[in-house]
């Protein structure tokens, strides 16, 4: 017997407790599956592209953070690098390690939002969102540490970092990577094989590779669908090319490779972090940069792996010392192009499951 | 004086009269009223700061800790709070059924405590049905959540709603059984004869499978985690009390709670020998049990996800049914042998019994159908 229903419409966000920020998703349902979904973007557009041009070449450093708020140091990266290629500056050797140390530093302590929120929106009540908020606190403290700051960092310059690290820096991050490695371990194992998460997440909203690849996802979402693609070994930038790293990936694509393709990351992050941390030479940490920077007319593009994938900045210089225009890739934006495919068929539940296994960040999907 | 005469004749068809317990005098009722009403009112305020304390400890942190001491006052300041906000109404609501939703989602709760004996002859009502009326009344509370569902007129209150009634429908067939098999055991529906039966050793030794059916059940039933759907607030923001605010939420909240206290009263009662156990006063046992099981709901919601709509479905009707059914059959069979009383070597064949078909029936079930063609 089939009984009769009617589709009815459930508007979920902009204000809901797992929509990662103010993202809005118009689901039709019949009864518990989604039918048709609209995704409604632009609740949190403060138009940061548009601002750029208001400012100095250096001002714009701050509003990158408020691109991807819980990883702010690859975005301040992937700009300072868009800049300095098209004014064409060296960086001295030191600032270069510092960099990849702070942005694998940022890496892990965005990875672990994402696992945690993703975890919650799985419905384990909080416990591994606060473990995982508490692993981030030390990150946090040594970001602090280095510039003072907890959340936006402001910390890359162009020419180079805005200080050079504290003395007390390297002892407690030589302190933090074995204390980390353990940790992820013990929260890895405490619901890797958990019967539940394995019924709710593997096989549930697959991206596959064709898909992945013809949308332009980057970022885990992309290495989640088993394409070994990260520009850290692709293109490398800053000195990643000096590193030794693995790229994990997943094999199907399903909610539940993204999450372990994100903590086999984290494992690489420290890795990265180990090797920069011997090899890091001393010296000057930024090259001389006049203040008022005026780049030669033309365009540059530069990219780097951010947490949520590639995060691209291409600047166009007329001259002046503000950039004629600023426009920014967003992963976050570009891996959410293939929701609607992923969500229809499946439940309420694995709507919010699928979008949390995303990552997203508002402030990067609207800018 | 009257009132209670003839409240007292209606049931006496059912209490068995005995010359010394007091069970008949009018007083009795009137004083185990007003002690389960207390009771579950101060159950509901432990429950709640064991939760909130216990919770905070799995997830590092500290929790409530500032009203009193160690925050034990936190839940009574709530309550205060609560009963002076403003109670907002939808401008779409079905008034009366929102009014009324909240209390018949309460007061079967307080009901159904009155057949818990609290030691020998120390309960309310010695109902010689006792299980049922405890199934009975207990099932009420879902058409008051359902009413609040219904009546929001919100979306989400009533997928809330929806995916409760089809919970409690699906579950309430194996935790039936499992209680009927703890029926068969003690001979007696009545709850006092039941833990008098379990004075040789409790019937969690004896029929561990009948425990583990009742325990998951009475989860998915009152709506624990891992299966709290009903009010999956990552997923349907509150669920069917998304629209309720001031004392009618607080009414939910102690419904909610109050099952919980109710469920860990029937597991401790059931299956952990209610007020049996030595040198300590009964009632001490009783409660010591209660919150050993409460401890175990609070320490499973912290630990585990959540499950899938269909997935819950799937598990009762796959797994837990033909396993309660088994249940049932293997329980009768030995009861049939051993009228009298069942010989202590059972225990470690029903032990093997229930892992063997446990660890089976997981390899076997399937849960969920997964993605839906539209």
């Amino acid at each position: 017997m089939r009984l009769r229903t009617e589709p009815f419409v459930l508007n979920i966000g902009p204000v809901h407790p797992s929509t990662h920020g103010v993202f809005r998703m118009r689901a039709t349902l019949d009864g518990e599956v989604v039918v048709d979904l609209e995704p409604v973007f632009g609740y949190l557009h403060r138009g940061i592209e548009k601002l750029a041009e208001e400012r100095t070449y250096g001002g714009v450093i701050p509003l990158t953070d408020r691109l991807d708020y819980v990883a702010s140091v690859t975005n301040n990266l992937g700009y300072v690098l868009a800049v300095e290629k098209l004014a064409g500056i060296s960086v001295p050797e030191r600032a270069e390690y510092i960099r990849v140390i702070t942005s694998e530093m940022q890496r892990i302590a965005a990875h672990l939002v994402s696992v945690g929120s993703f975890l919650n929106d799985a419905g384990a009540y909080f416990t591994p969102f606060l473990y995982m908020y508490r692993e981030r606190e030390n990150i946090v403290d040594l970001f602090d540490m280095v510039c003072g700051q907890r959340l936006l960092y402001s910390y890359m310059r162009i020419g180079g970092v805005s200080q050079d690290l504290p003395d007390e820096f390297l002892p407690a991050l030589r302190k933090f990577i074995p204390r980390m490695r353990s940790r992820i371990d013990e929260y890895d194992w405490l619901l890797k094989e958990n019967e539940i998460l394995l019924a709710r997440a593997k096989g549930v909203g697959v991206l596959p590779r064709e898909t992945a690849i013809n949308i332009g996802a980057s970022g885990p979402v992309l290495r989640g669908s088993g394409v070994k693609w990260d520009l850290r070994k692709a293109d490398p930038y800053s000195v990643y090319d000096r590193f030794e790293f693995d790229i994990p990936t997943g094999e199907i694509g399903d909610c539940y490779d993204r999450y372990r393709v994100r903590i086999e990351e984290m494992r690489q992050s420290l890795r990265i972090i180990e090797q920069a941390v011997k090899q890091i030479p001393p010296g000057e940490v930024r090259s001389e940069v006049p203040h008022l920077l005026r780049p030669p007319a033309g365009e540059a593009y530069a990219h780097v792996e951010g947490a949520t994938g590639e995060v691209g900045f291409h600047v166009v210089s007329d001259g002046s010392i503000a950039p004629y225009r600023c426009h920014i890739r967003a992963p976050s934006l570009m891996n959410l192009t293939a929701l609607k495919d992923m969500i229809v068929g499946w439940k309420v539940q694995d709507l919010i499951l699928i979008f949390g296994s995303f990552a997203i960040t508002m402030g990067e999907v609207d800018r | 004086m009257i009132v209670p005469n003839i409240t007292v004749d209606a049931l006496r068809h059912f209490a068995p009269v005995s010359p010394d317990w007091p069970g008949n005098e009018w007083w009795h009722w009137l004083v185990f009223t007003v002690i389960l009403i207390v009771f579950i009112l101060v159950m509901v305020i432990i429950f709640i700061w064991l939760e909130r304390r216990i919770i905070a400890w799995f997830a590092a942190r500290i929790g409530p800790n500032r009203t009193g001491p160690f925050g034990i006052f936190q839940n009574i300041a709530a309550a205060l709070k609560l009963l002076l906000k403003e109670g907002i109404n939808p401008t779409n609501a079905d008034i009366i059924i929102f009014w009324l939703a909240p209390i018949v989602a309460f007061a079967p709760v307080i009901i159904v405590l009155a057949v818990v004996p609290f030691q020998n002859g120390a309960l309310l009502a010695d109902l010689n049905i006792g299980i049922l009326f405890v199934v009975a009344i207990s099932s009420i509370s879902t058409i008051g959540i359902f009413m609040a569902g219904w009546s929001s007129s919100n979306k989400y209150s009533m997928l809330g709603a929806m995916r409760m009634i089809a919970a409690v429908v699906s579950y309430e067939i194996p935790v039936v059984l499992a209680l009927a098999g703890v029926v068969l055991l003690a001979g007696s529906l009545s709850l006092n004869d039941i833990v008098i039966a379990q004075e040789r050793v409790p019937f969690i030794v004896l029929q561990p499978l009948g425990f583990l059916l009742l325990f998951v059940g009475g989860c998915a039933e009152i709506n624990r985690s891992p299966f709290d759907l009903m009010e999956a607030d990552s997923e349907l923001v509150a669920g069917f009390h998304t629209e309720y605010s001031g004392i009618k939420w607080a009414m939910f909240f102690l419904g909610e709670f109050g099952e919980m206290v109710v469920m860990s009263t029937l597991i401790a009662t059931l299956f952990l020998g209610g007020w049996q156990g030595p040198a300590l006063p009964p009632w001490l046992w009783l409660l010591i049990k209660i919150f050993i099981v409460d401890f175990v709901m609070i320490w499973t919601r912290a630990t585990l996800p959540r499950v899938r709509i269909d997935q819950l479905m799937a598990l009762a009707w796959k797994f837990m049914f033909p396993l309660a059914l088994v249940n049932l059959i293997i329980t009768a069979i030995q009861v049939l042998a051993w009228p009298d009383a069942l010989p202590l070597y059972v225990i470690p064949i029903n032990w093997a019994i229930t892992i063997i078909l446990v660890l089976l029936g997981s390899k076997l079930f399937k849960v969920g159908w997964g993605r839906v063609e539209v």
